[in-house]
């Protein structure tokens, strides 16, 4: 082997200018989908974490069907004291979630005295609420940050279009699961700035609030977010706590609960595999240049050296040798494209960090960009880059291998 | 018993609708040891005699013994299993391999092709090496020698596996009389040193002079043997 990597380290060297040139297309291609993989990450990663810790959660559990009717926001299909005990056993089963909040979601109506919207609402606990999503106080742009019995935090837009301010005292209205109106003053105690995706331009009221509005006894929950303590084990988690939940069942033996991933709950998900998407297509761009650059390179190779061909066969170097010599020289040709496009893409990634780009996203302005390279997809690109490589070299190699040396050597 | 044995041997070409009858019914036999050059103009068979021998190709009929095997059969991997066992090769253009040190030229069959251990490998070239008088010249690449060292070079490669045979097409052609002169020295002095055979062709009649046996083909007909006759005409 040492042999076959020293016959083919050379010829690439035989021939530098055209080694350096496929290999430093090759390394553009890595470079390229390197710093691509890089900022779109970091791009996706922003605005999922934004999305997950302002409102949404990692996770929800709903009473099955709810997510189906969310626009309606049914009281009906709220979960009650013995479904709200089940959960909280299977969230205690789960030691990846580090933490929970109960919500109450219902629509009601806004009124400053003078006129009357519509707004959607939610009633949570406080405490569980700034765990859940630990970037909601952030979105908090006037007033405490927090929320308080009998205050209201009010949606900038409404806040805006209703001409309330801090302190202001309004009256919700709503109509409980069995039809009757009942209404409640709030002080307007922050101003909530808004957010993408559904649920992002909600008011909020402490949950006892909610069930004041809505004249509940005891406590019935409209959806629990769950928040977890490492988000690449989302996939793992949602399994663990989804096969739990599952064998919780109703009298017709149905599943009692739902479980959603964020993916399921935000049309942003769409965004992110888009940029997945890209990400992929870019990838077979690099696919495409290795495969192309190769096997142009290889065929050239293998052409230039048919008499050099024929004298090993001559000599008695099996096919699968001279097969396995090309193949070789196809392979450190990847290696060598792949640790230069590595370690320039790297240094780039890291000169980006260093630089602290900053962009928008909706409404959040200034956001860091933290393009970051993982280990897994250095390797990934890697093992593209130098696949494909021995693939592109396969055919030329072939050719070489099966040429016969008496034709071979005849060759000028 | 002879080392190789030809019957009838034939050998056609088909170009279009044109049959080229290269060789045409020769019978001929060469002991162990010989130093037989085959001689004739252009066109006479030299070359595709050599490939059948060498088995890089095969005759259309007639039998060809190469060391007690019947070579006409063999195809591909025997082929090049029994070519890498039992023949050397040296060619007209010397066909080194550019990338290799003069060492590691000598040494490519024997790493290559007979997986030979390192310290056999060694001993062996170096041994080669000296004897044609290339030891100094060892870690020099191709194009840093001369024509005739590139040519002792291909000799000691030839020689490097102990073939039975080396054949070498022209492997004179290229080079200077005095350079000639010398690389069929040392050819001839590798022959007795080693009992390998060597065949060649070539059109040098002054050349064709140092052979033991000379054959002499003419449109691929065998139309004369003669021993060595003749001082060197320098």
């Amino acid at each position: 082997m040492f042999s076959l990597m020293k016959i083919a380290v050379r010829n690439l060297v035989r021939y530098k200018r055209r080694t350096f040139l496929t290999a430093s297309l090759i390394t553009i291609g890595v470079v390229f989908v390197l710093v691509f993989i890089a900022l779109s990450g970091s791009f996706k990663n922003m605005m999922v974490s934004q999305i997950t810790d302002s409102f949404l959660g990692h996770m929800q559990i709903h009473k099955k069907g709810y997510v189906a009717s969310i626009d309606t926001l049914p009281l009906t299909m709220n979960m009650g004291t013995q479904a709200i005990k089940k959960v909280k056993k299977a969230i205690s089963d789960v030691p990846e979630i580090e933490a929970y909040s109960m919500r109450i979601k219902f629509g009601g109506m806004f009124s400053n005295f003078i006129e009357t919207t519509n707004i959607r609402l939610n009633g949570v606990y406080p405490e569980e609420e700034m765990k859940a999503a630990p970037l909601f106080p952030e979105r908090i742009i006037e007033g405490e940050k927090h929320i308080v019995k009998g205050e209201i935090l009010v949606p900038e837009l409404l806040a805006k279009g209703m001409k309330v301010k801090l302190g202001d005292v309004i009256v919700i209205v709503a109509t409980n699961k069995d039809g009757s109106v009942n209404g409640k003053q709030f002080k307007v105690g922050g101003i909530l700035e808004s957010a993408t995706g559904p649920g992002g331009r909600d008011g909020y009221i402490h949950i006892d609030d909610a069930l004041e509005v809505l004249r509940m006894d005891e406590l019935q929950i409209s959806e629990i977010a769950l928040r977890i303590n490492n988000f690449a084990n989302l996939g793992a988690v949602h399994a663990k706590l989804s096969g739990i939940l599952s064998r919780e069942l109703n009298k017709e033996g149905k599943p009692i609960f739902e479980v959603h991933t964020w993916e399921k709950l935000s049309p942003f998900y769409n965004i992110a595999r888009m940029i997945d998407l890209m990400t992929f297509s870019i990838k077979l761009m690099l696919i495409a240049i290795v495969l192309v650059s190769i096997m142009n390179v290889m065929i050239m190779a293998v052409y230039e050296r048919i008499r050099e061909i024929g004298t090993i066969a001559a000599m008695g170097t099996l096919p699968k040798k001279i097969l396995s010599m090309f193949l070789v020289e196809g392979f450190s040709l990847g290696i060598l494209g792949a640790v230069i496009g590595n370690v320039i893409g790297v240094s780039i990634v890291y000169i980006l960090n260093i630089s602290k780009i900053t962009f928008n996203f909706g409404r959040q302005t200034g956001l860091v960009l933290e393009p970051t390279v993982n280990f897994i997809d250095i390797f990934t690109i890697s093992t593209i880059v130098i696949i494909v490589s021995v693939l592109a070299s396969l055919q030329p190699a072939f050719k070489a291998s099966r040429m016969e040396p008496i034709k071979a050597l005849r060759h000028v | 018993m002879s080392l190789i044995v030809a019957e009838n041997l034939s050998k056609q070409y088909i170009s279009g609708e044109i049959t080229i009858d290269a060789l045409k019914g020769l019978s001929f036999a060469i002991d162990t040891a010989s130093f037989i050059s085959f001689v004739g103009p252009s066109g006479s068979g030299k070359t595709t005699l050599l490939n059948l021998i060498g088995c890089l190709d095969t005759p259309t009929s007639g039998v060809l013994k190469v060391s007690g095997t019947d070579v006409s059969q063999l195809r591909g991997k025997s082929a090049a299993d029994f070519r890498g066992k039992n023949i050397g090769f040296i060619f007209q253009d010397f066909n080194l391999i550019p990338v290799l040190t003069v060492y590691e030229n000598v040494e490519y069959p024997l790493l290559m092709v007979q997986n030979t251990p390192q310290s056999e490998r060694r001993s062996r070239v170096l041994s080669l090496l000296d004897s044609v008088g290339m030891i100094e010249q060892k870690n020099k690449f191709p194009d840093q020698i001369s024509g005739g060292q590139k040519q002792r070079v291909a000799v000691a490669r030839a020689l490097v596996t102990n073939p039975k045979i080396v054949l070498a097409d022209e492997p004179t052609a290229n080079l200077d009389h005095k350079t000639a002169y010398m690389v069929i020295d040392i050819m001839k002095k590798m022959k007795d040193e080693s009992g390998t055979s060597f065949i060649f062709s070539t059109h040098d009649q002054k050349v064709v002079g140092e052979a033991e046996i000379i054959y002499t083909l003419e449109d691929g007909e065998l139309a004369g043997k003669r021993g060595k006759g003749g001082g060197r005409h320098v």
